[in-house]
């Protein structure tokens, strides 16, 4: 038998409407029940006192100091190689099969689980490199976790610059360099500063590449040879061994909160960018 | 005067170009020199399909974690796949593109959530329900599906979006021309025209499901065993090795790098056919 159209289109827009709305309910729902139940728990006292009795009381401090010293790491040493390769690919080579294997390369990285690079970064910087359990290796692991997203994003910051800023470099008698220097990198900087923010907020959550390689120690670190613990461990440890479900919800409200203001001021970094083009 | 020179700037920036993939060949190597000689030792097949994981006792088969790894994949994909595909074609077609622009930046920014938080989540408000309305122990394969269903949606969503907004307008406006309604459009031109772009984003999702660690570590109970129901508690591939890593020592260490391997091989594979399938969208454009 044959549905009329208009039925089947009305059908179309109950199912995909349905589960467009249960799709974006579920999602906000996961946002509204921690803050709901950890934003009571946080106040000054609690982001600035140690945990005391292995996190049952007291706050987070040691953790805040961990979450920002291994993005940033991370970053410091990401950043350069992710843009430099973007820059040789758009704007130093045509599409061979050397690009290819880079670009492929690129990808797999990205898409290779975040247990992976814990394995790696534990059997390499950790033991190999004898670096320990330290902030170092979970900042180097980081940063080959973030790598492709830096790349990806800065290739895309460089190809969105107009061809004709390039010309007009060139026929002022500007090297390749100069050009990439003075013209390309300025104009592509907030993208690439969109794709470094992006790579912050995946590092602050990351749990099981941070815990195999910079440990779970508590303490503050004097060195980036130190042990640390970050937010997203942290949590893991509170909510996994049961330890204080007041103090896990104060953790994951503190960590979500920091994940959306740096990916919020990452997208409103690339609206403004994009406002600025068009 | 320069400090390097032109051809100079050029041969560093190749060199650093290849950092990432010397990083992945770096990680296969170390995964593997790690993980292969214990596949020798111990034997592929003892240790792919033997059901008797015990560590203590030098036994390390890991087919129940190979098979419960499937098994809240396919959950997850189950969960997953439709209501993303269905939400990117709603947005995609039927939403204004001003409220679009608002919903898939938040969708993309609910990626970011850790997946420690959708772990707790699930521990917190999925499993109570599923353990008070199906029984079983709440921890299970179940709630481990639906977790991971939901954590590729933005995934699914995102990636289907982006393949199905490059179908030219020129098809829409044919369609529309011959009389046809949206819902004729989507399902017999927008879906065909963007199929291998969904076909990426659904193997991407699996790609995530098939390696999420911390989150399947809380929802799924952990009991090294062959599932018989959707209630029953499962161990995965990734909890096995993120549960054990922390105290093994010897021959049980390079068993779970022996099970990162098989990991790792799944991921390229399954990463493979989604580049593949992302490639000819662009070829065909």
């Amino acid at each position: 038998m044959r549905i009329h159209p208009r039925y089947t289109q009305g059908g179309a827009v109950a199912v995909l409407g349905g589960a467009t709305i249960l799709t974006l309910m579920i999602l906000i729902f996961i946002i509204v029940f921690i803050l709901e139940k950890g934003l009571p728990v946080i106040n000054l006292n609690f982001l600035t006192s140690n945990p005391e009795d292995m996190g049952r009381a007291g706050g987070i401090f040691p953790t805040l100091i961990g979450t920002i010293l291994l993005p940033l790491l991370a970053i410091i040493i990401a950043t350069p190689l992710g843009i430099f390769t973007s820059v040789y690919l758009s704007e130093y080579t045509k599409e061979t099969k050397v690009t290819k294997v880079i670009r492929f390369g690129t990808d797999c990285l990205a898409g290779i689980p975040s247990i992976i690079f814990g394995l790696f970064g534990y059997i390499f910087f950790v033991i190999t490199l004898g670096f320990g359990w330290s902030i170092l290796s979970g900042g180097l692991t980081l940063a080959v976790m973030i790598l492709p997203t830096i790349i990806r994003t800065s290739e895309e910051a460089i190809k969105a610059v107009p061809k004709s800023y390039r010309e007009v470099s060139f026929s002022l008698g500007a090297t390749s360099w100069q050009t990439v220097k003075k013209v390309i990198l300025p104009n592509a900087l907030p993208g690439i500063v969109t794709g470094i923010m992006l790579s912050v907020g995946r590092s602050i959550g990351e749990t099981a590449a941070v815990i195999f390689t910079a440990g779970s120690s508590l303490r503050i670190p004097s060195s980036v040879f130190d042990s640390t613990r970050t937010m997203a461990v942290h949590f893991y440890i509170l909510a996994r061994e049961g330890i204080s479900a007041e103090n896990a919800y104060g953790t994951a409200a503190t960590l979500i909160i920091s994940v959306l203001m740096v990916n919020l001021s990452a997208y409103w970094l690339m609206n403004r960018f994009i406002a600025k083009r068009s | 005067m320069k400090l390097i020179s032109e051809k100079g700037v050029k041969r560093i920036l190749m060199a650093t170009a290849f950092s990432a993939i010397s990083a992945l060949l770096l990680i296969a190597l170390f995964i593997i020199s790690e993980g292969l000689p214990f596949i020798f030792k111990y034997g592929l097949k003892e240790f792919l399909f033997s059901s008797d994981w015990q560590p203590h006792l030098g036994k390390f088969g890991i087919y129940p974690m190979i098979v419960a790894s499937l098994w809240v994949t396919l959950g997850a994909m189950v969960v997953g796949a439709p209501l993303g595909v269905a939400g990117a074609l709603f947005l995609s077609e039927y939403v204004p593109k001003s409220v679009m622009n608002i919903i898939k930046p938040t969708i993309e920014l609910l990626a970011a959530i850790p997946s420690v938080v959708y772990g707790f989540i699930g521990v917190m408000v999925l499993a109570p329900l599923i353990r008070d309305n199906f029984g079983g122990p709440g921890l299970s394969l179940l709630s481990a599906s639906i977790i991971l269903g939901i954590m590729i949606l933005p995934t699914v969503i995102s990636i289907s979006i982006d393949s199905i907004l490059a179908v030219p307008r020129s098809y829409r406006e044919g369609s529309y021309a011959l009389g046809a309604t949206t819902w004729q459009t989507i399902h017999m031109v927008i879906v065909k025209a963007s199929k291998s772009g969904i076909i990426a984003s659904i193997i991407l999702g699996m790609g995530r499901a098939i390696g999420e660690t911390m989150a399947v570590i809380m929802v799924a109970g952990n009991s090294v065993n062959i599932p018989h129901s959707p209630l029953d508690s499962v161990r995965t591939l990734t909890a096995n090795i993120a549960l054990e890593m922390s105290y093994a020592t010897g021959l049980h260490r390079q068993a779970l790098f022996a099970t990162g391997v098989i990991l790792f091989i799944v991921i390229i594979i399954l990463n493979s056919i989604a580049s593949v399938a992302i490639r000819k969208r662009m070829v065909k454009r």
